[in-house]
C-alpha cells in the first residue's frame, strides 16, 4: 500500500518512519546506559569504601587529635552505613556533585573540569592522527597485499601494538628533545609542546587502526560486487574508495571508539612522561594522596565518557551502513545490533 | 587402499592439524621460538650471570653497555642484563597467573550465562559494567582499594581481563548449544557436567586460546604500566616497567637504563602477538587473509 497516494510521498513517509525507529533505538540505548552507569558507580564507590585507613587522617594529617577526626567524620558522614553513603553519593552524582576533594577542599567536579580539557585534547588529536595515518596505510596495505609496503606495514603495526606508550614516549623524548633538540620534552605552554605526546599516542593508534582497516578492506575486496565494479571499467580509485572502503567502515569506527576510550583512561602514562596536567595523572596522584572522592569522581567521569562514545559509535553505524539502519525497523534485530558497541581498552 | 588412507587421515587429531598449520606460518613460529628463548633465559640466565641482581656497586654505577656489563649498569651500579633476566621471571609469572585465572573465571562465567539462560542477564550485565570501566582505571581503582603491591596488581589484572573471556565463551556456547551432537548427548542421558566438559569446552576452546595469547600481551603491557606509575610491583624488584620508571630521571645522560628494559617488553609482546596472530589463522583458516 502506498502511503500518501504517490511514490514520492510514500518514500518520504518511509524515511520519516525509519528516522523515528532510529530515534527510538537511540532513546532505548540511552536508557540502557543508566543501569551500566549505576553499576560503575556502585563498583567504584564500593572499592573506595573498602579501602583500609581512615580518610580523616588523609585530610588532617597523621597528627590529628581524636576530636578533630570525629569532627571530620561528622562533616563528611563517614560514620554512616554503606547503603546510606552510597545513596547520598549517587544522589549527588545525579545532580553533578561528585563530592569534595580531601586535598584541596574544592568540588571534585571542578577539579576534574580543570584537567579534563587537556586529556580530551590529547585523546582527540591523537585519535585524529591515528585515523589519518592508520586508514591510509591500511587501505594501501590491503590493496597491495603481500607487497613490501604490506609486509613492512604489518611488522610496524605489530611493533606498535607491542610497545608500551610510556616507553615510546621516552624514546621520542630522547630523539627529538635530547639528541636533536627540536621539540620540547615537558609541559603544555604552546602548540609545539603537544607534538610529541600526540605523536606518541597517535602512532600507537595508527597501528591498531591500520590492522583493522587492512583486515576489513581485505574482507570486502574479495566480494563479487568489487569484481563487477572493476569489470565494468570503473577506475581503481573509485572502486576502492566508493565501493570497498565505504563497506569496510563499521569495524574501523569500532576501533576508533575503542581507541578514544583507551586514550581517555590510559593517557595517564603519556601525561606522566610529558608532565601534562591531565585527568589521568590527577587520578594517580590522588590515589597516592588517598584523595578517594577524586579517584571515584575521575573514574566515574571517564566511564561516563566511554559510555557516551559507545553510544555515538552505535549511532554512527547506522549512518555509514544503511543495512544497520533498516535493521532498526525490526525490534529483535535492533537488539542484536545494539550489542556491537565499542568496549574499553 | 583408499580405506587405509582414510583411516590414517582420521587418526590425525585436530590438535595435530592445528600444529601443522601453525608450523607453516613463519611469523608464528618465530614468535614461538622467541618466547621459548625468553623463557629459558629468564629461568636459567640469572644462574649463569656473575652478578647479583640486587647487589649495589657504586664504583660501577651508570656505566654504558660494555664488555663487562653488556647492557650497562643503573644508578646503583647493578647489572642491567641480570636485572632484565630476573625481571623476565616476574613478568612471565605475572602474565601466566593473571591470564590463566582470567581465562578460567571469564570462561566459567560465559559458560554459565549461555548454558543457564536464567543467569544470562545477570552475568552479562555484570560483564557490561566491568567492560564499561576502562581497564587502566579499573586496575588503578582495585589497586587503590587493596594496596599497591604485586599480589593486588595481579588480582586487578585477572579481574579486568576476565570479561573478554566471558563474552567469547558465551558466544561460542550459544552457537554450539543448538548443534545436533548436543541434542544427541542430552538425548542419551548425558549429565550437564559431562555435556559441558566433554562436548562444549573442547568445541569452544579455539577462540579462547587466541584470546589467551592476545590477552597475555595486554597483561604484560598493563603490568608494566601499573609498575611504571607506582601501582604495581614495588622496588627493588627488577620488574621491567619499574626499571623503565627508575631510569626516567636519567634519560638525558644515561638513556640505556630506561630504554633497554623497554626493549625486553617490546620483544616479548611482539613475539606473543606474532604467535597469537598465527594461532588465530591456524585455528580458523577461514579468517586467514
Amino acid at each position: 500500500m502506498l502511503h500518501g497516494g504517490n511514490p514520492v510521498q510514500h518514500k518520504l513517509y518511509m524515511e520519516i518512519e525509519e528516522g523515528k525507529q532510529v530515534l527510538r533505538y537511540i532513546a532505548k540505548r540511552i536508557l540502557m546506559m543508566l543501569p551500566i552507569l549505576f553499576g560503575i558507580t556502585v563498583i567504584v564507590f564500593t572499592l573506595m569504601y573498602i579501602t583500609p585507613g581512615d580518610p580523616a587522617y588523609a585530610i588532617l594529617g597523621e597528627n590529628a587529635t581524636p576530636e578533630q577526626v570525629m569532627e571530620i567524620h561528622k562533616e563528611y558522614g563517614l560514620d554512616d552505613p554503606y547503603l546510606i553513603r552510597l545513596g547520598r553519593y549517587f544522589a549527588g552524582v545525579l545532580q553533578g556533585d561528585f563530592g569534595t576533594s580531601y586535598k584541596t577542599g574544592r568540588p571534585v567536579f571542578t577539579e576534574i573540569m580543570d584537567r579534563y580539557p587537556n586529556t580530551l585534547k590529547l585523546a582527540l588529536l591523537s585519535t585524529l592522527l591515528g585515523v589519518v595515518i592508520g586508514v591510509a596505510a591500511g587501505i594501501i596495505a590491503a590493496v597491495k597485499q603481500y607487497s613490501i609496503f604490506d609486509r613492512v606495514g604489518t611488522i610496524i603495526s605489530l611493533f606498535g601494538v607491542s610497545a608500551p606508550s610510556f616507553w615510546v614516549a621516552m624514546v621520542l623524548v630522547l630523539l627529538f628533545s635530547v639528541k636533536l633538540k627540536i621539540l620540547p620534552a615537558t609541559g603544555t605552554y604552546g602548540p609545539q609542546y603537544w607534538i610529541l605526546p600526540v605523536f606518541t599516542l597517535g602512532l600507537q593508534a595508527s597501528t591498531s587502526i591500520m590492522r583493522m582497516t587492512r583486515s576489513s578492506m581485505l574482507e570486502v575486496i574479495r566480494q563479487d560486487y568489487i569484481r563487477t565494479s572493476r569489470a565494468k571499467g570503473q577506475s581503481e580509485w573509485k572502486t576502492i574508495m566508493h565501493h570497498a572502503f565505504k563497506n569496510a567502515q563499521v569495524p574501523i569506527v569500532t576501533i576508533i571508539g575503542i581507541r578514544i576510550c583507551g586514550f581517555l583512561a590510559g593517557a595517564v602514562l603519556v601525561e606522566t612522561v610529558f608532565a601534562i596536567p591531565g585527568l589521568g595523572k590527577y587520578i594517580i596522584d590522588s590515589v597516592n594522596f588517598k584523595d578517594y572522592p577524586v579517584v571515584q569522581g575521575g573514574v566515574l567521569w571517564i566511564g561516563l565518557n566511554c559510555i557516551v562514545i559507545n553510544l555515538l559509535v552505535d549511532i554512527v553505524y547506522c549512518f555509514i551502513d544503511p543495512r544497520i539502519k533498516s535493521m532498526y525497523s525490526n525490534k529483535k534485530k535492533a537488539a542484536a545490533v545494539g550489542t556491537g558497541g565499542a568496549s574499553n581498552g | 587402499m583408499a580405506d587405509s588412507r582414510n583411516r590414517k587421515r582420521k587418526k590425525t587429531s585436530q590438535a595435530a592439524e592445528i600444529w601443522k598449520r601453525l608450523q607453516k606460518n613463519r611469523m608464528a613460529m618465530a614468535g614461538l621460538c622467541t618466547l621459548i628463548v625468553i623463557l629459558l633465559l629468564s629461568l636459567f640466565g640469572p644462574l649463569l650471570s656473575p652478578y647479583d641482581y640486587a647487589a649495589q656497586n657504586f664504583t660501577d654505577r651508570l656505566m654504558f653497555p660494555c664488555a663487562s656489563h653488556l647492557f650497562g649498569t643503573d644508578n646503583f651500579g647493578r647489572d642491567i642484563l641480570t636485572r632484565i633476566l630476573v625481571g623476565g621471571r616476574y613478568t612471565l609469572f605475572i602474565t601466566f597467573v593473571c591470564i590463566t585465572s582470567a581465562a578460567i573465571m571469564g570462561s566459567a562465567l560465559g559458560l554459565l550465562a549461555a548454558f543457564y539462560p536464567k543467569m544470562d542477564n545477570i552475568i552479562m550485565r555484570l560483564v557490561d559494567i566491568l567492560m564499561g570501566i576502562p581497564t587502566m582505571l579499573m586496575c588503578v581503582s582495585i589497586v587503590a582499594a587493596l594496596g599497591s603491591n604485586m599480589k593486588n596488581m595481579m588480582i586487578a589484572l585477572a579481574v579486568t581481563q576476565s570479561p573478554e573471556f566471558a563474552r567469547i565463551m558465551r558466544a561460542q556456547v550459544l552457537t554450539i548449544k543448538d548443534r545436533e551432537f548436543m541434542e544427541a548427548a542430552s538425548s542419551i542421558g548425558c549429565s550437564n557436567g559431562r555435556i559441558i566438559f566433554r562436548h562444549i569446552i573442547p568445541n569452544a576452546l579455539a577462540p579462547i586460546i587466541v584470546q589467551y595469547t592476545l590477552g597475555a600481551v595486554s597483561v604484560i603491557l598493563m603490568s608494566a604500566s601499573l609498575s611504571f606509575v607506582g601501582m604495581g610491583v614495588q622496588p627493588p624488584t627488577p620488574e621491567w616497567g619499574l626499571m623503565i620508571s627508575a631510569g626516567r630521571d636519567y634519560l638525558r645522560d644515561y638513556w640505556h637504563i630506561a630504554i633497554i628494559p623497554g626493549l625486553a617488553i617490546v620483544v616479548t609482546a611482539f613475539a606473543l602477538n606474532m604467535l597469537g596472530d598465527g594461532l588465530r589463522d591456524a585455528l580458523d583458516p577461514r579468517l586467514k587473509q
